[in-house]
């Protein structure tokens, strides 16, 4: 079995190359290559056993296997996109953005298999650092701005996520205990835990990588960055960035379960969780810009994430189920609505008549896309979201089942109203502008990620079952 | 921890009141380095009279970058808008002062209540690091330019530092040196989108980027 550490140095080693590269138009066939090495990598160290030595700097949990897997598969199908996009870009140069994205990989790896807090807040630190010059890809002033409001906000809320390492380690300090910031020695100390300290230190680092996530209220760099980054940035952004720090989540969400904080843990998620699918249904209402209306249900569909780790248990499944279905159609649409983007030359929907006619392919998995992502059968995310309201019914929250269901219904109205008219009807006169239609290297991974999704939803194989049920068991304190 | 670390303290809390007040980038700069120096002092002394290897070659590094580094960064980016270094405050100065007394007080007020260890309690360490916290977000949120905003999260991680002065033995000294480094290629990052946002906009004034908006 390779070493823990290789899906983290073989990335960094890429981007080294990609810096070193001077063709502009070989180099983005890194990008492709670092995903089926990390891919290789990532399935050879899920063929083995967990690993998680006591005092080692990396290890892999249940609920580390379960991101590392799904992280490297969205990484490796996005990857093949890359040249085909970066192909039709021949007037950038694309040297940074090619060795940063590598950069992000790996630091997204680093986060995912670190041991100690300390050194999984470098990983996804860094990895907001390397994703800005990819925000940054288009160089014009609007995405200047939206990689300028994504440095500040990401590096307060990670900031206000170090605090609370801290803290955490000072709630051990001062209940007599020796310091210390490994995670496993942390968890294995929780009840023990000072609680003035535990407490605060919990609600930080929930703010702090609430903010990656793109929790509301800490949303507002969200709909900017995913509307400023090219398609792929988005799919990687999405479904990446955000399982990472869903996973930093889930890590101090189990710590204060073990510490038996319940009574603050559950409430503030499902608040979180309310807030932000509440805030993106009121924005995605007659959203204009379609890149921005797919950064909101990214919003919604983390406020459902922490929804279903408040309600604990079956509703903790429920969520790491949607982790997986949300990432890979989210990864579809961000893709075809590039090509949609490039096809019409905008990314305003009233500029995007009969995108059926005119980009068949792209158009098709864009409106199934969206069936999928709100929650139409037989797509994954029905079955996750099926999960999750049945885990609320089964707890008797029925008031908060009708919440959750009005929002999925408001949202549904909302993103529809934009994508059927984007869909539907006669596509307009082509201009000179926007020539490029479908090709194979830009539609096949958005195809194929939407297969996922419909995978995920039609069976689930007895592997990812027993990966999602011992993640759960791990986050819910029952080895 | 020693008597000298409390004199130290009240100097870093005294910096963040220069800072909020000052109105020119230059006199901006200069304090937030010497807030650094601070600092790194700090890191030196809070363990007892002698300081081993270890604690001084750290020391070192943070006053190298906080002190060094980072403000040669700051001030290599201001040169580029020769003909304005005013800070050009949203919010008058000396409102920003008043908020900042206010929250100094909150942050001496909630830090008491926090239990905190006998050989931490004569200290002012949490109070500090947390009116450090809040005066880098003043700083952020009430000055137009984007280097103001750079400084002010930098002060925001003075605050945070101050705080794991308490945990610098639990630390181990790489995790210490990848933090240290985390804040400068942040710092460096954002310098180098500083100078875009000049040359796109021909000023760093954020307000001017408002073109993204529901």
């Amino acid at each position: 079995m390779p070493h823990l550490a290789t899906v983290v140095l073989l990335p960094l080693a890429l981007a080294l190359v990609a810096l070193a590269t001077p063709s502009n138009r070989l180099r983005p066939l890194l990008v492709p290559a670092a995903g089926v090495g990390h891919a290789t990598l990532t399935g050879l160290l899920l063929w083995g056993a967990p690993q998680a030595a006591e005092g080692a700097w990396l290890g892999l949990d249940p609920l580390g296997r379960l991101v590392l897997g799904q992280v490297s598969l969205l990484f490796l199908i996005s990857a093949l996109y890359a040249p085909g996009y970066l192909a039709l870009r021949p007037d950038r140069d694309n040297r940074p953005c090619v060795s940063m994205c590598l950069v992000f990989v790996a630091m997204m790896s680093l986060a995912i298999l670190s041991r100690h807090i300390g050194l999984m807040w470098i990983g996804v630190e860094a990895s907001t650092l390397s994703t800005a010059s990819l925000i940054y890809f288009n160089r014009n002033a609007r995405s200047i701005e939206a990689t300028w409001k994504y440095l500040l906000i990401g590096s307060v809320g990670v900031s206000l996520a170090l605090l609370g390492s801290f803290f955490l380690a000072y709630a051990g300090l001062s209940a007599g205990l020796e310091t210390t910031l490994f995670y496993q020695d942390l968890l294995d100390l929780a009840p023990q835990l000072s609680r003035p300290w535990l407490r605060v230190a919990l609600v930080l680092l929930f703010l702090g990588y609430g903010t990656k996530m793109g929790l509301a209220p800490m949303h507002a760099w969200k709909p900017d960055a995913y509307g400023e980054a090219p398609g792929v940035v988005g799919a990687l952004l999405a479904g990446g960035l955000t399982s990472t720090a869903f996973l930093a989540v889930l890590r101090f969400a189990q710590l204060g379960l073990a510490a038996h904080e319940e009574a603050l843990v559950r409430p503030l998620f499902l608040a979180s969780g309310l807030l932000s699918m509440g805030v993106a249904a009121v924005f995605m209402v007659g959203q204009a810009d379609f890149k921005r209306l797919l950064a909101y249900s990214s919003v919604e569909h983390m406020g459902l994430l922490v929804i279903g780790v408040g309600l604990g248990g079956g509703g903790t499944f429920a969520a790491l189920y949607h982790m997986l279905t949300n990432a890979f159609t989210k990864g579809a649409l961000f893709l075809s609505a590039a090509n949609l983007h490039r096809a019409y030359g905008s990314k305003q929907v009233s500029d995007v008549r009969g995108a059926l006619v005119r980009a068949p392919a792209s158009g098709a998995i864009f409106l199934l896309g969206f069936f999928a992502i709100t929650g139409a059968p037989p797509f994954g995310p029905f079955m996750s979201e099926l999960a999750l309201l049945s885990a609320a019914l089964s707890g008797g929250r029925v008031l908060l089942t009708g919440a959750v269901l009005l929002l999925l219904f408001v949202v549904f109205l909302g993103m529809g109203r934009a994508v059927l008219s984007m869909a539907l009807g006669p596509a307009p006169e082509a201009t000179a502008r926007d020539v490029q239609a479908d090709s194979f290297a830009t539609v096949a991974p958005a195809a194929l990620l939407l297969l996922l999704s419909l995978a995920l939803g039609l069976w689930l194989p007895a592997p990812v079952l027993d990966a999602l049920r011992d993640a759960t068991a791990q986050v819910e304190g029952r080895p | 921890m020693p008597p000298i670390v409390d004199p130290l303290l009240v100097t870093a809390l005294l910096l963040n009141f220069l800072l909020l007040g000052s109105s020119r980038l230059r006199s901006l700069i200069r304090w937030i380095a010497w807030q650094g120096v601070v600092l790194g002092v700090l890191l030196a002394v809070a363990h007892g009279d002698h300081p081993g290897p270890r604690t001084l070659a750290l020391a070192a590094v943070a006053v190298a970058m906080k002190a060094g580094l980072v403000p040669w960064l700051l001030y290599r980016t201001t040169r580029q808008d020769a003909l304005r270094r005013e800070v050009e405050p949203l919010l008058s100065f000396v409102s920003t002062l008043l908020l900042g007394g206010v929250g100094t007080g909150i942050a001496l007020a909630f830090g008491s209540t926090l239990p905190m260890l006998p050989e931490h309690t004569t200290v002012l360490l949490v109070p500090a690091a947390l009116a450090t916290v809040f005066t880098g977000f003043l700083l952020m949120t009430t000055r137009r330019k984007a280097i103001t905003q750079v400084i002010g999260y930098l002060t925001l991680e003075n605050g945070v530092f101050l705080f794991g002065l308490t945990l610098s033995e639990a630390m181990p000294a790489m995790v210490e040196i990848a933090l240290l480094l985390d804040l400068v290629a942040a710092i460096f990052v954002m310098g180098i989108t500083v100078n875009h946002i000049y040359r796109t906009f021909s000023s760093a004034d954020t307000t001017a980027l408002s073109a993204l908006r529901d």
